[in-house]
Protein backbone atom coordinates (compact mmCIF):
# COMPACT_ATOMS: atom_id res chain seq x y z
CA UNK A 1 0.00 0.00 0.00
CA UNK A 2 1.39 3.20 -0.83
CA UNK A 3 -0.60 5.54 1.29
CA UNK A 4 -0.68 4.58 5.28
CA UNK A 5 -3.72 5.53 7.85
CA UNK A 6 -2.22 8.99 8.46
CA UNK A 7 -2.31 10.25 5.20
CA UNK A 8 -5.95 9.16 4.75
CA UNK A 9 -8.91 11.66 5.03
CA UNK A 10 -10.95 11.13 7.88
CA UNK A 11 -14.60 11.92 8.76
CA UNK A 12 -15.47 13.59 11.97
CA UNK A 13 -16.70 9.47 12.88
CA UNK A 14 -13.39 8.04 12.52
CA UNK A 15 -12.94 7.79 16.20
CA UNK A 16 -16.34 6.00 16.50
CA UNK A 17 -15.68 3.44 13.99
CA UNK A 18 -13.05 2.66 15.86
CA UNK A 19 -14.34 2.36 18.90
CA UNK A 20 -17.28 0.14 17.67
CA UNK A 21 -14.88 -1.79 16.58
CA UNK A 22 -14.67 -1.35 12.38
CA UNK A 23 -12.21 -2.63 10.73
CA UNK A 24 -10.92 0.13 8.70
CA UNK A 25 -9.48 0.28 4.54
CA UNK A 26 -8.78 2.73 2.56
CA UNK A 27 -11.57 3.92 0.06
CA UNK A 28 -10.60 6.19 -2.23
CA UNK A 29 -8.18 8.16 -0.01
CA UNK A 30 -10.33 7.76 2.74
CA UNK A 31 -9.72 6.40 6.11
CA UNK A 32 -13.84 4.28 6.13
CA UNK A 33 -15.78 1.85 7.98
CA UNK A 34 -15.67 -1.47 5.85
CA UNK A 35 -17.10 -3.63 8.58
CA UNK A 36 -17.95 -3.94 12.12
CA UNK A 37 -17.44 -7.48 14.23
CA UNK A 38 -21.26 -8.17 12.99
CA UNK A 39 -19.94 -8.49 9.67
CA UNK A 40 -20.82 -7.77 5.99
CA UNK A 41 -23.55 -10.56 5.53
CA UNK A 42 -25.02 -9.98 8.97
CA UNK A 43 -24.70 -5.97 8.35
CA UNK A 44 -26.51 -6.68 5.06
CA UNK A 45 -28.99 -8.94 6.42
CA UNK A 46 -30.10 -6.03 8.96
CA UNK A 47 -30.55 -3.18 6.60
CA UNK A 48 -33.12 -5.93 4.15
CA UNK A 49 -34.88 -6.74 7.24
CA UNK A 50 -34.72 -4.13 10.79
CA UNK A 51 -31.87 -0.91 10.18
CA UNK A 52 -28.50 -0.17 8.86
CA UNK A 53 -26.84 3.07 10.04
CA UNK A 54 -23.77 3.79 7.64
CA UNK A 55 -21.38 6.92 7.87
CA UNK A 56 -21.55 8.65 4.35
CA UNK A 57 -19.71 11.88 5.60
CA UNK A 58 -17.00 11.14 2.88
CA UNK A 59 -19.71 11.97 0.38
CA UNK A 60 -18.99 15.57 -1.72
CA UNK A 61 -21.57 18.48 -1.48
CA UNK A 62 -21.50 21.35 -3.41
CA UNK A 63 -23.90 24.42 -3.32
CA UNK A 64 -24.80 26.52 -6.44
CA UNK A 65 -26.52 29.49 -5.43
CA UNK A 66 -27.76 32.75 -7.15
CA UNK A 67 -29.90 33.78 -10.05
CA UNK A 68 -27.63 31.98 -12.68
CA UNK A 69 -28.02 28.43 -10.85
CA UNK A 70 -30.64 26.82 -12.27
CA UNK A 71 -29.04 27.36 -15.84
CA UNK A 72 -26.24 26.49 -14.55
CA UNK A 73 -26.91 22.76 -13.68
CA UNK A 74 -29.14 22.45 -16.40
CA UNK A 75 -26.11 22.92 -19.00
CA UNK A 76 -23.96 20.38 -16.43
CA UNK A 77 -26.43 17.85 -16.24
CA UNK A 78 -28.61 15.71 -18.37
CA UNK A 79 -31.76 15.10 -16.53
CA UNK A 80 -34.64 18.15 -16.48
CA UNK A 81 -33.49 20.26 -13.44
CA UNK A 82 -36.39 22.59 -14.24
CA UNK A 83 -39.05 20.14 -13.04
CA UNK A 84 -37.59 19.43 -9.55
CA UNK A 85 -40.28 21.22 -6.96
CA UNK A 86 -38.41 22.72 -3.90
CA UNK A 87 -37.81 20.16 -1.67
CA UNK A 88 -37.35 17.51 -4.47
CA UNK A 89 -34.45 15.63 -5.49
CA UNK A 90 -33.26 13.47 -8.70
CA UNK A 91 -30.55 11.12 -10.03
CA UNK A 92 -28.34 12.96 -11.90
CA UNK A 93 -24.88 13.35 -14.03
CA UNK A 94 -21.92 15.38 -15.21
CA UNK A 95 -21.12 14.16 -17.92
CA UNK A 96 -18.32 14.92 -20.82
CA UNK A 97 -18.47 16.19 -24.30
CA UNK A 98 -18.46 12.65 -25.52
CA UNK A 99 -21.27 11.84 -23.03
CA UNK A 100 -18.90 9.55 -20.34
CA UNK A 101 -18.99 10.22 -17.31
CA UNK A 102 -17.33 12.91 -14.82
CA UNK A 103 -19.39 11.47 -11.55
CA UNK A 104 -23.01 10.95 -11.14
CA UNK A 105 -24.77 12.49 -8.01
CA UNK A 106 -28.21 13.76 -6.22
CA UNK A 107 -29.29 17.03 -7.31
CA UNK A 108 -31.30 18.83 -4.21
CA UNK A 109 -33.99 21.97 -4.95
CA UNK A 110 -33.30 23.71 -1.79
CA UNK A 111 -34.95 26.87 -4.03
CA UNK A 112 -35.89 28.57 -7.15
CA UNK A 113 -32.26 29.24 -7.43
CA UNK A 114 -30.53 27.22 -4.98
CA UNK A 115 -29.42 23.56 -5.71
CA UNK A 116 -27.28 21.02 -3.56
CA UNK A 117 -25.26 18.84 -5.59
CA UNK A 118 -23.86 15.83 -3.30
CA UNK A 119 -21.32 13.83 -5.72
CA UNK A 120 -19.03 10.69 -4.71
CA UNK A 121 -15.97 11.20 -2.22
CA UNK A 122 -13.47 10.31 -4.63
CA UNK A 123 -14.26 12.51 -7.17
CA UNK A 124 -15.51 15.45 -5.23
CA UNK A 125 -12.27 17.77 -6.15
CA UNK A 126 -12.23 16.67 -10.13
CA UNK A 127 -16.64 17.56 -9.78
CA UNK A 128 -16.01 20.95 -7.54
CA UNK A 129 -13.45 21.78 -10.21
CA UNK A 130 -15.75 20.70 -13.16
CA UNK A 131 -18.63 23.16 -11.56
CA UNK A 132 -16.15 26.00 -11.02
CA UNK A 133 -14.64 25.81 -14.54
CA UNK A 134 -18.18 26.28 -15.99
CA UNK A 135 -19.53 28.66 -13.28
CA UNK A 136 -18.55 32.23 -14.87
CA UNK A 137 -20.91 32.20 -17.57
CA UNK A 138 -23.88 32.53 -14.86
CA UNK A 139 -24.22 34.35 -11.91
CA UNK A 140 -24.02 32.08 -9.26
CA UNK A 141 -21.75 31.44 -6.26
CA UNK A 142 -20.42 27.64 -6.34
CA UNK A 143 -19.69 26.35 -2.63
CA UNK A 144 -17.73 23.09 -1.69
CA UNK A 145 -19.57 22.46 1.83
CA UNK A 146 -17.63 19.07 1.35
CA UNK A 147 -15.16 19.92 4.75
CA UNK A 148 -17.81 21.13 6.98
CA UNK A 149 -21.12 18.58 6.48
CA UNK A 150 -21.26 15.58 7.76
CA UNK A 151 -23.72 12.62 6.62
CA UNK A 152 -24.92 9.59 7.85
CA UNK A 153 -27.58 7.21 6.15
CA UNK A 154 -30.31 5.23 7.77
CA UNK A 155 -31.33 2.64 6.18
CA UNK A 156 -33.62 -0.51 6.15
CA UNK A 157 -37.64 -1.38 6.76
CA UNK A 158 -37.42 0.38 10.38
CA UNK A 159 -35.62 3.51 9.62
CA UNK A 160 -38.89 5.62 10.29
CA UNK A 161 -40.01 3.87 13.25
CA UNK A 162 -36.61 4.34 14.30
CA UNK A 163 -36.17 8.02 13.62
CA UNK A 164 -39.78 9.70 14.16
CA UNK A 165 -39.35 9.53 18.06
CA UNK A 166 -36.10 11.92 17.71
CA UNK A 167 -37.58 14.61 15.82
CA UNK A 168 -40.99 16.80 15.59
CA UNK A 169 -40.60 17.07 11.59
CA UNK A 170 -43.25 14.21 10.67
CA UNK A 171 -41.04 11.61 8.84
CA UNK A 172 -44.14 9.98 6.68
CA UNK A 173 -44.90 13.10 4.30
CA UNK A 174 -41.75 12.72 2.83
CA UNK A 175 -41.92 11.18 -0.37
CA UNK A 176 -39.22 9.18 -1.68
CA UNK A 177 -36.50 11.75 -3.02
CA UNK A 178 -37.66 14.70 -1.23
CA UNK A 179 -36.07 16.46 2.05
CA UNK A 180 -36.95 19.16 4.39
CA UNK A 181 -34.96 20.62 7.25
CA UNK A 182 -35.02 19.95 10.53
CA UNK A 183 -33.45 18.71 13.94
CA UNK A 184 -32.56 15.40 15.09
CA UNK A 185 -31.86 14.65 18.71
CA UNK A 186 -31.58 18.48 18.80
CA UNK A 187 -29.51 19.05 15.85
CA UNK A 188 -30.52 20.70 12.77
CA UNK A 189 -29.78 18.83 10.01
CA UNK A 190 -31.16 18.26 6.22
CA UNK A 191 -33.75 15.15 6.46
CA UNK A 192 -33.85 13.40 2.91
CA UNK A 193 -35.42 10.18 1.97
CA UNK A 194 -32.87 8.84 -0.09
CA UNK A 195 -30.80 6.08 -0.13
CA UNK A 196 -28.19 3.51 -2.02
CA UNK A 197 -29.09 0.36 -0.61
CA UNK A 198 -32.79 -0.31 -1.82
CA UNK A 199 -34.51 0.11 1.31
CA UNK A 200 -36.49 2.96 3.13
CA UNK A 201 -34.44 5.26 5.05
CA UNK A 202 -33.14 9.00 5.59
CA UNK A 203 -29.78 10.42 4.90
CA UNK A 204 -29.17 13.14 7.34
CA UNK A 205 -27.25 16.07 6.33
CA UNK A 206 -25.46 18.08 9.67
CA UNK A 207 -22.35 20.19 10.31
CA UNK A 208 -19.19 18.09 10.35
CA UNK A 209 -19.12 19.12 14.51
CA UNK A 210 -22.92 17.56 15.29
CA UNK A 211 -21.68 14.50 12.91
CA UNK A 212 -21.26 12.18 15.97
CA UNK A 213 -23.67 13.38 18.35
CA UNK A 214 -26.33 12.67 15.75
CA UNK A 215 -24.64 9.12 15.11
CA UNK A 216 -24.98 8.32 18.92
CA UNK A 217 -28.07 9.69 19.05
CA UNK A 218 -29.73 7.03 16.25
CA UNK A 219 -27.59 4.01 17.36
CA UNK A 220 -29.00 4.72 20.63
CA UNK A 221 -32.31 5.13 19.68
CA UNK A 222 -32.53 2.28 17.44
CA UNK A 223 -31.08 -0.22 19.16
CA UNK A 224 -34.08 -1.90 20.65
CA UNK A 225 -35.37 -2.30 16.84
CA UNK A 226 -31.66 -4.43 15.83
CA UNK A 227 -30.51 -1.26 14.37
CA UNK A 228 -26.76 -1.90 13.93
CA UNK A 229 -23.74 0.39 12.52
CA UNK A 230 -22.97 -0.70 8.64
CA UNK A 231 -19.97 -0.57 6.90
CA UNK A 232 -19.25 -0.10 3.18
CA UNK A 233 -18.73 -4.06 2.49
CA UNK A 234 -22.83 -4.26 2.66
CA UNK A 235 -23.16 -0.90 1.03
CA UNK A 236 -21.88 -3.14 -2.03
CA UNK A 237 -23.68 -5.45 -1.82
CA UNK A 238 -27.00 -3.74 -1.22
CA UNK A 239 -26.20 -1.70 -3.67
CA UNK A 240 -25.71 -4.16 -6.44
CA UNK A 241 -28.75 -6.15 -5.95
CA UNK A 242 -30.62 -3.52 -6.82
CA UNK A 243 -27.92 -2.69 -9.81
CA UNK A 244 -27.36 0.96 -8.60
CA UNK A 245 -24.52 2.28 -10.53
CA UNK A 246 -20.82 2.62 -8.89
CA UNK A 247 -18.77 5.04 -10.15
CA UNK A 248 -15.39 3.34 -11.45
CA UNK A 249 -17.68 0.22 -11.97
CA UNK A 250 -20.66 0.54 -14.10
CA UNK A 251 -19.88 3.86 -14.92
CA UNK A 252 -17.04 5.69 -15.94
CA UNK A 253 -14.95 7.91 -18.25
CA UNK A 254 -15.27 5.62 -20.60
CA UNK A 255 -18.86 4.38 -20.34
CA UNK A 256 -21.32 7.00 -22.03
CA UNK A 257 -25.04 7.23 -20.67
CA UNK A 258 -27.15 5.44 -22.66
CA UNK A 259 -24.88 2.11 -22.85
CA UNK A 260 -24.81 2.11 -18.88
CA UNK A 261 -28.86 2.02 -18.93
CA UNK A 262 -29.29 5.31 -17.40
CA UNK A 263 -30.90 6.43 -20.41
CA UNK A 264 -33.89 7.61 -17.86
CA UNK A 265 -31.44 10.48 -16.56
CA UNK A 266 -31.25 11.59 -19.97
CA UNK A 267 -33.52 14.63 -21.21
CA UNK A 268 -32.63 14.98 -24.35
CA UNK A 269 -35.90 17.19 -25.40
CA UNK A 270 -34.79 19.97 -22.07
CA UNK A 271 -32.44 21.54 -23.93
CA UNK A 272 -28.23 22.01 -24.48
CA UNK A 273 -26.36 20.23 -21.86
CA UNK A 274 -23.00 19.29 -21.79
CA UNK A 275 -22.70 16.00 -23.54
CA UNK A 276 -26.22 15.92 -25.67
CA UNK A 277 -24.85 16.01 -28.87
CA UNK A 278 -22.59 12.89 -28.22
CA UNK A 279 -26.22 11.32 -26.76
CA UNK A 280 -28.26 12.41 -29.80
CA UNK A 281 -25.80 10.58 -32.39
CA UNK A 282 -25.51 7.57 -30.23
CA UNK A 283 -29.37 7.03 -29.81
CA UNK A 284 -29.14 7.25 -33.53
CA UNK A 285 -27.60 4.10 -33.52
CA UNK A 286 -27.90 0.68 -31.76
CA UNK A 287 -25.43 0.76 -28.48
CA UNK A 288 -22.92 -1.97 -29.61
CA UNK A 289 -22.59 -2.61 -25.81
CA UNK A 290 -25.17 -3.11 -22.80
CA UNK A 291 -25.29 -3.34 -18.93
CA UNK A 292 -26.56 -6.71 -17.71
CA UNK A 293 -27.05 -8.43 -14.57
CA UNK A 294 -26.41 -12.23 -14.33
CA UNK A 295 -25.76 -15.06 -12.24
CA UNK A 296 -22.76 -17.76 -12.15
CA UNK A 297 -24.05 -21.16 -12.38
CA UNK A 298 -22.15 -22.70 -9.63
CA UNK A 299 -21.42 -21.84 -6.06
CA UNK A 300 -17.28 -21.72 -6.71
CA UNK A 301 -17.91 -19.28 -9.28
CA UNK A 302 -18.10 -16.04 -7.81
CA UNK A 303 -17.09 -13.22 -11.04
CA UNK A 304 -15.27 -10.14 -9.74
CA UNK A 305 -15.41 -6.80 -10.72
CA UNK A 306 -13.12 -6.29 -13.66
CA UNK A 307 -13.07 -10.14 -15.28
CA UNK A 308 -13.34 -10.62 -18.34
CA UNK A 309 -16.51 -11.93 -20.41
CA UNK A 310 -15.33 -13.83 -23.00
CA UNK A 311 -16.43 -16.33 -26.58
CA UNK A 312 -14.13 -18.60 -27.99
CA UNK A 313 -11.23 -17.68 -26.25
CA UNK A 314 -11.92 -13.86 -27.09
CA UNK A 315 -12.80 -10.93 -24.81
CA UNK A 316 -16.55 -9.49 -25.50
CA UNK A 317 -16.99 -7.97 -22.36
CA UNK A 318 -16.18 -7.07 -18.99
CA UNK A 319 -17.35 -8.02 -15.47
CA UNK A 320 -18.40 -4.16 -13.58
CA UNK A 321 -19.23 -6.06 -10.37
CA UNK A 322 -19.82 -9.06 -8.50
CA UNK A 323 -20.24 -10.99 -5.65
CA UNK A 324 -22.15 -13.75 -3.95
CA UNK A 325 -25.76 -11.98 -2.59
CA UNK A 326 -26.40 -12.25 0.66
CA UNK A 327 -30.15 -11.94 -0.14
CA UNK A 328 -30.67 -13.66 -3.25
CA UNK A 329 -28.09 -17.01 -1.74
CA UNK A 330 -26.63 -16.73 -5.51
CA UNK A 331 -23.53 -15.13 -7.27
CA UNK A 332 -24.37 -12.11 -8.53
CA UNK A 333 -22.93 -9.86 -11.15
CA UNK A 334 -23.06 -6.83 -13.61
CA UNK A 335 -21.22 -6.76 -17.01
CA UNK A 336 -20.90 -4.54 -20.24
CA UNK A 337 -21.52 -7.67 -23.21
CA UNK A 338 -22.17 -6.94 -26.53
CA UNK A 339 -25.98 -5.93 -27.42
CA UNK A 340 -26.62 -8.92 -29.17
CA UNK A 341 -26.07 -11.60 -26.21
CA UNK A 342 -27.97 -9.26 -23.87
CA UNK A 343 -30.80 -11.10 -23.68
CA UNK A 344 -32.90 -12.28 -21.03
CA UNK A 345 -31.82 -15.68 -20.22
CA UNK A 346 -28.86 -16.19 -22.41
CA UNK A 347 -25.73 -17.70 -21.47
CA UNK A 348 -22.57 -15.91 -21.26
CA UNK A 349 -18.90 -17.23 -20.31
CA UNK A 350 -16.90 -15.56 -17.56
CA UNK A 351 -13.07 -16.26 -17.13
CA UNK A 352 -12.54 -16.62 -13.49
CA UNK A 353 -8.70 -17.00 -12.88
CA UNK A 354 -7.92 -19.49 -15.66
CA UNK A 355 -11.48 -21.34 -15.88
CA UNK A 356 -14.31 -20.18 -18.45
CA UNK A 357 -17.55 -20.58 -16.06
CA UNK A 358 -20.88 -20.28 -17.36
CA UNK A 359 -23.61 -17.17 -16.54
CA UNK A 360 -27.12 -16.80 -17.12
CA UNK A 361 -28.36 -13.12 -18.17
CA UNK A 362 -31.48 -12.18 -15.44
CA UNK A 363 -33.44 -9.69 -14.84
CA UNK A 364 -32.28 -6.72 -12.87
CA UNK A 365 -32.95 -5.25 -10.39
CA UNK A 366 -31.72 -8.14 -8.86
CA UNK A 367 -33.60 -7.14 -5.50
CA UNK A 368 -36.76 -5.36 -5.15
CA UNK A 369 -38.46 -4.25 -1.70
CA UNK A 370 -42.11 -5.22 -0.71
CA UNK A 371 -43.55 -1.63 -0.46
CA UNK B 1 -4.64 -16.07 17.85
CA UNK B 2 -1.27 -17.43 17.58
CA UNK B 3 -1.38 -20.79 18.69
CA UNK B 4 2.67 -22.13 19.33
CA UNK B 5 2.33 -25.93 17.76
CA UNK B 6 1.52 -24.37 14.50
CA UNK B 7 3.97 -22.99 11.95
CA UNK B 8 3.27 -20.14 10.00
CA UNK B 9 3.61 -18.31 6.09
CA UNK B 10 4.51 -14.95 5.11
CA UNK B 11 0.95 -15.46 3.42
CA UNK B 12 -1.02 -16.35 6.29
CA UNK B 13 -1.50 -20.06 5.74
CA UNK B 14 -0.67 -22.17 9.33
CA UNK B 15 0.99 -25.82 9.15
CA UNK B 16 0.25 -28.36 11.76
CA UNK B 17 2.84 -31.61 11.88
CA UNK B 18 1.14 -34.27 13.28
CA UNK B 19 4.42 -35.84 13.91
CA UNK B 20 3.58 -38.86 11.75
CA UNK B 21 4.73 -37.53 8.62
CA UNK B 22 1.34 -36.01 7.82
CA UNK B 23 0.13 -31.89 8.49
CA UNK B 24 -2.79 -30.33 8.33
CA UNK B 25 -3.54 -26.99 6.81
CA UNK B 26 -5.63 -23.82 6.60
CA UNK B 27 -5.40 -20.06 6.84
CA UNK B 28 -5.14 -17.86 9.85
CA UNK B 29 -6.92 -15.80 12.23
CA UNK B 30 -5.51 -12.55 10.73
CA UNK B 31 -6.24 -14.28 7.24
CA UNK B 32 -9.73 -14.55 7.94
CA UNK B 33 -10.34 -11.68 9.63
CA UNK B 34 -8.68 -9.55 7.00
CA UNK B 35 -11.08 -11.13 4.15
CA UNK B 36 -14.57 -11.09 6.13
CA UNK B 37 -17.41 -13.69 5.73
CA UNK B 38 -15.73 -16.67 3.97
CA UNK B 39 -18.70 -17.87 1.72
CA UNK B 40 -16.68 -20.42 -0.46
CA UNK B 41 -13.25 -22.66 0.03
CA UNK B 42 -12.38 -24.39 -3.32
CA UNK B 43 -10.19 -27.45 -2.27
CA UNK B 44 -7.98 -29.65 -4.08
CA UNK B 45 -8.97 -33.45 -5.06
CA UNK B 46 -7.75 -35.89 -2.52
CA UNK B 47 -4.55 -37.35 -4.01
CA UNK B 48 -3.11 -34.20 -5.75
CA UNK B 49 0.07 -33.04 -5.43
CA UNK B 50 1.50 -29.93 -4.84
CA UNK B 51 5.52 -27.99 -4.27
CA UNK B 52 5.76 -25.88 -1.11
CA UNK B 53 4.50 -22.58 -2.30
CA UNK B 54 2.21 -23.82 -4.79
CA UNK B 55 -1.51 -22.56 -4.97
CA UNK B 56 -3.84 -25.42 -4.18
CA UNK B 57 -7.32 -23.40 -3.97
CA UNK B 58 -8.95 -20.29 -3.34
CA UNK B 59 -10.99 -19.06 -0.60
CA UNK B 60 -13.78 -16.23 -1.26
CA UNK B 61 -15.38 -13.70 0.68
CA UNK B 62 -18.02 -12.04 0.14
CA UNK B 63 -15.57 -9.01 -0.56
CA UNK B 64 -13.09 -10.22 -2.14
CA UNK B 65 -11.37 -13.76 -2.90
CA UNK B 66 -7.69 -15.10 -2.07
CA UNK B 67 -5.04 -17.97 -3.21
CA UNK B 68 -4.11 -20.66 -0.57
CA UNK B 69 -0.83 -21.51 -0.51
CA UNK B 70 0.76 -24.51 0.28
CA UNK B 71 2.89 -24.11 3.38
CA UNK B 72 5.03 -27.36 2.50
CA UNK B 73 5.31 -29.71 -0.04
CA UNK B 74 2.50 -32.85 -0.10
CA UNK B 75 0.45 -35.32 -1.38
CA UNK B 76 -3.66 -34.44 -0.21
CA UNK B 77 -4.91 -37.02 1.95
CA UNK B 78 -8.15 -35.50 2.95
CA UNK B 79 -10.40 -32.20 2.50
CA UNK B 80 -12.00 -30.96 5.42
CA UNK B 81 -15.81 -31.75 3.31
CA UNK B 82 -17.42 -29.96 6.34
CA UNK B 83 -16.47 -26.56 4.37
CA UNK B 84 -18.90 -27.01 1.53
CA UNK B 85 -21.45 -26.26 3.65
CA UNK B 86 -20.25 -24.27 5.99
CA UNK B 87 -17.59 -22.18 4.84
CA UNK B 88 -18.17 -20.26 7.82
CA UNK B 89 -16.02 -22.36 10.23
CA UNK B 90 -13.68 -20.57 8.53
CA UNK B 91 -14.49 -17.50 10.32
CA UNK B 92 -14.84 -18.88 13.45
CA UNK B 93 -12.49 -21.52 14.13
CA UNK B 94 -9.71 -21.11 11.78
CA UNK B 95 -7.22 -23.34 13.97
CA UNK B 96 -9.93 -26.06 14.25
CA UNK B 97 -12.90 -26.62 12.56
CA UNK B 98 -12.06 -24.71 9.88
CA UNK B 99 -8.91 -26.59 8.62
CA UNK B 100 -8.91 -27.08 5.09
CA UNK B 101 -6.10 -29.67 3.94
CA UNK B 102 -4.13 -32.87 5.52
CA UNK B 103 -1.33 -33.19 3.70
CA UNK B 104 1.55 -36.19 3.56
CA UNK B 105 4.74 -34.24 4.00
CA UNK B 106 6.39 -35.15 0.89
CA UNK B 107 9.49 -32.79 1.81
CA UNK B 108 11.40 -31.52 4.30
CA UNK B 109 9.71 -27.98 4.72
CA UNK B 110 12.23 -24.39 5.75
CA UNK B 111 11.34 -20.91 5.83
CA UNK B 112 8.16 -21.45 8.11
CA UNK B 113 7.72 -19.02 10.69
CA UNK B 114 7.18 -19.72 14.48
CA UNK B 115 4.37 -17.94 16.50
CA UNK B 116 6.33 -15.37 17.46
CA UNK B 117 7.84 -14.64 14.02
CA UNK B 118 4.69 -14.54 12.66
CA UNK B 119 3.35 -12.21 15.53
CA UNK B 120 5.79 -9.81 14.45
CA UNK B 121 5.06 -10.00 10.86
CA UNK B 122 0.89 -9.46 11.56
CA UNK B 123 1.91 -6.55 14.20
CA UNK B 124 4.04 -4.71 11.27
CA UNK B 125 1.80 -5.06 8.47
CA UNK B 126 -1.70 -4.03 10.93
CA UNK B 127 0.03 -0.94 11.39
Amino acid sequence: MSTTASELMKTPLNEAHRALGAKMVDFGGWDMPVQYPGGIIAEHEAVRTRAGLFDVSHMGEIRVKGPGALALVEYLTPNAVAKLAIGQIHYTAFLYENGTFVDDLLVYREGEQEFLLVVNAGNSDKDFAWVQQHAPAYDCTVVNESPVTGQIALQGPLSLSILQPLTRTLLAPIGYYFFTHGEVAGIKCLISRTGYTGEDGFELYCAAGDTERIWNAVLQAGKPQGLVPAGLGCRNTLRLECKMALYGHEIDDSIHALEAGLGWIVKLDKGAFIGRDALVAAKSAPAPRKLVGFKTLEKRDIARDHMPVVQDGKQIGFVTSGAPSPTCGINLGLAYVPTELAKIGGRIQIEIRGRDVDAEIIPTPFYKRTK
Amino acid sequence: MFPADLKYTKDHEWLKPEGDGTALVGITHYAQDALGDVVFVDLPEVGASFGGGEEFGTVESVKTVSELNMPAAGDVLEVNAALADHPEAVNEDPYGKGWMVKIKLTGAFSGLLDAQAYEALVSAESH
